[in-house]
């Protein structure tokens, strides 16, 4: 198992990303560290993602000098996932820093357990 | 039989351009769209339910011109006919259901924004019981979830942005979850077509390779679309996000939004992994397990609310428990009876928050119980729909309620050491669901002296009770007349796979 997480570093590196951002996410009071751990929860899929379609040896799959055989090019269906994900990711971090805002303008806080606690005593 | 293939496609992308369209007119014409465009949805898919019953067989809808394995696919049989029908009768009749609310508690400029809001979830939905492919069910999960956050703060107060947030925070986790199973399926795989993953996936197994990154895989999924669906650990955001939003959002939100990633859920277990492969593995005893808590716990909380919106949202946790534990319980009738309550909850659960607003606009607006002491004299149809549909929850028979614990209880007959487990769970929630809905029936019911609030009849607002009348004549035509709905149901979950 050792020498698998060696060879493997970067699925390795983007699965501690991924918690990192998860309990980011999850525990932190503050918005916009919530949303800092969304992003780096993404991006560390992402990451795996793009790392699968890479094999040793290949080049960026754009065909130049007339090269057209597969085997001179990685695998370019990870990369489109990667795109409709970050773009996925791009709308969601927009939403949430909207709700963001519209909660700084109400309450001046940005930290989510007060103004729960505030909203428990308006009693709405 | 040509024409009528073209009909899933057209579905998707009519819901889907009526969301862009809608966000250019204004308000009223607006409106006029969303119901058009959702009653020919409707309409389309009634026919290619009948054409599909007649033919006995779905088919595969190529997306542009690639073949399988490259291209994207829609699939459609009787069950995702039907239950696109079903959802776009349901959310007709939500969204027709809370339009006076709408005016009452939402800016006039965004009215139209509304319906981009409506618009898009229904595309989501369409796509999710449609769609043959993995990636693409993923994007049409993340539009969903933005569809939902957005219907749930469009009425600016805290509590809902509030719940919009722990909405978000809770769902995006499940997101990401899916995300990852989904990716490592492709790397084990290769393959992003649901019917090319599972040939893979049975190779697989049969060969032995890859055990642990299957199951993972698998975990992984499973407990991303329970987490989105708010199963029992995970439905802290549910009361807050239900109770607080307009009430057409909450109709659609508890009755819509968590089938949809059910549906989703059935579809990885007969479509991408194979029914046996997921029973073996130990990811359905997790969700059975939880199932169980959930139907407990939610009905426990509920007893102890006193407002009576976060009553009914309380009560969907439970709800959601039951369709889990039929899914968990690892046999096919426990799906038909996992499906037939996903139509019965839709239909009731919307039918509970329309009418509950009606009552508590005769109460002054208020949403405790005492203030609600004889509404239902006040707001006669309110009143008796509500009766319904605690009726139909607690399970009494002639309501859609009764006919799916009766199909829990026989499914849960064919097992062998849960059975003791299920039946007893069915039963205490049903005490349970009783205390809660039957006392809460019992107090809009009782008359009270020098009542000085206002009375509504059925002449003042015409088509809220049009729409109460017919929540409450689905809800007993699918209690009266489930044999051959259910046969529908199985028929469809035959030519599922």
């Amino acid at each position: 198992m050792g020498s698998n997480l060696t060879v493997n570093y970067a699925e390795v590196i983007a699965m501690i990303l991924f918690v990192t951002g998860f309990a980011n996410l999850l525990l932190q009071k503050n918005l916009i560290k919530k949303i800092i751990g969304f992003n780096i929860m993404d991006s560390s899929i992402y990451l795996f993602l793009a790392v699968k379609g890479y094999i040793t040896g290949r080049t960026v799959p754009i065909v130049v000098d007339n090269v057209t055989s597969v085997e001179a090019y990685i695998n370019p269906i990870p990369a489109g996932l990667v795109l409709t994900g970050i773009v996925v990711s791009v709308s969601v971090s927009a939403l949430m820093l909207s709700l963001t805002i519209r909660l700084y303008r109400r309450y001046q806080t940005l930290n989510l357990d007060e103004i729960s606690t505030r909203l428990k005593k308006e009693g709405m | 039989m040509d024409m009528v293939r073209n009909i899933p496609f057209f579905s998707i992308m009519l819901a889907m351009f009526s969301g862009p369209v809608c966000s250019v007119l204004p308000g009223k014409v607006a409106r006029v769209v969303n119901a058009v465009v959702i009653t020919l949805i409707m309409g389309m898919s009634a026919v290619l339910l009948y054409s599909l019953n007649v033919s006995g067989e779905s088919f595969v809808f190529m997306m542009g011109h690639f073949p399988a394995p490259w291209g994207n696919e829609i699939r459609a049989g009787v069950l995702e006919a039907g239950m696109a029908m079903f959802f776009c009768m349901v959310m007709l009749l939500s969204v027709l259901g809370g339009i006076k609310k709408l005016f009452d508690e939402v800016v006039e400029s965004k009215h139209n924004l509304y319906y981009v809001l409506v618009g898009l979830m229904l595309s989501s939905l369409l796509a999710l019981v449609y769609t043959n492919d993995l990636f693409t069910a993923y994007v049409f999960v993340e539009i969903n979830t933005i569809s939902a956050c957005g219907l749930i703060m469009i009425r600016e107060n805290g509590r809902t942005i509030e719940a919009a947030v722990r909405y978000m925070v809770m769902s995006l986790i499940g997101s990401a979850m899916i995300l990852l199973g989904i990716c490592m399926l492709y790397d084990i795989t290769g393959h992003l077509l649901m019917s090319n993953i599972k040939e893979s996936v049975t190779a697989m197994t049969a060969g032995g390779s890859y055990p642990e990154p299957l199951l993972f895989t698998i975990a992984l999924m499973s407990v991303g679309l329970a987490i989105k669906c708010a199963l029992f650990p995970f439905h802290a955001w549910l009361p807050d996000a239900y109770g607080y939003s307009t009430v057409s959002s909450a109709a659609i939100l508890s009755s819509l939004v968590s089938k949809g990633y059910i549906f989703l859920l059935i579809k990885i277990i007969y479509r991408v992994i194979g029914f046996d492969i997921y029973t073996d593995s130990g990811v359905i005893d997790v969700l059975f397990f939880f199932g169980l808590a959930g139907m407990i716990f939610g009905s426990v909380s509920a007893i102890r609310e006193n407002d009576i919106r976060r009553m009914i949202a309380y009560s969907s946790v439970a709800q959601i428990g039951y369709i889990f534990m039929g899914i968990g319980m690892g046999t096919e009738f426990g799906m038909v009876a996992s499906v037939f309550h996903m139509l019965s909850h839709a239909s009731t659960k919307s039918l509970l928050f329309i009418s509950a607003i009606g009552l508590t606009d005769v109460s002054d607006g208020s949403r405790r119980f005492e203030p609600l002491t004889g509404s239902a004299y006040r707001n006669r149809i309110a009143g008796l729909a509500f009766a319904v549909g605690s009726l139909s929850m607690v399970g009494v028979p002639l309501f859609s309620g009764f006919i799916s614990k009766l199909l829990f209880a026989e499914a849960a007959v064919s097992l062998r050491y849960r059975m003791i487990a299920v039946l007893v769970v069915l039963g205490v929630s049903t005490i349970l669901n009783a205390i809660y809905f039957m006392k809460t029936v019992i107090r809009i019911y009782t008359p009270v002296e020098n009542d000085h609030y206002p009375h509504v009849y059925l002449k003042d607002a015409p088509l809220y009770s049009i729409v109460l009348m017919a929540f409450v004549t689905l809800n007993v035509l699918l209690g009266v007349m489930s044999d051959p709905i259910v046969a529908l149901i199985r028929k469809g979950l035959g030519m599922f796979s």
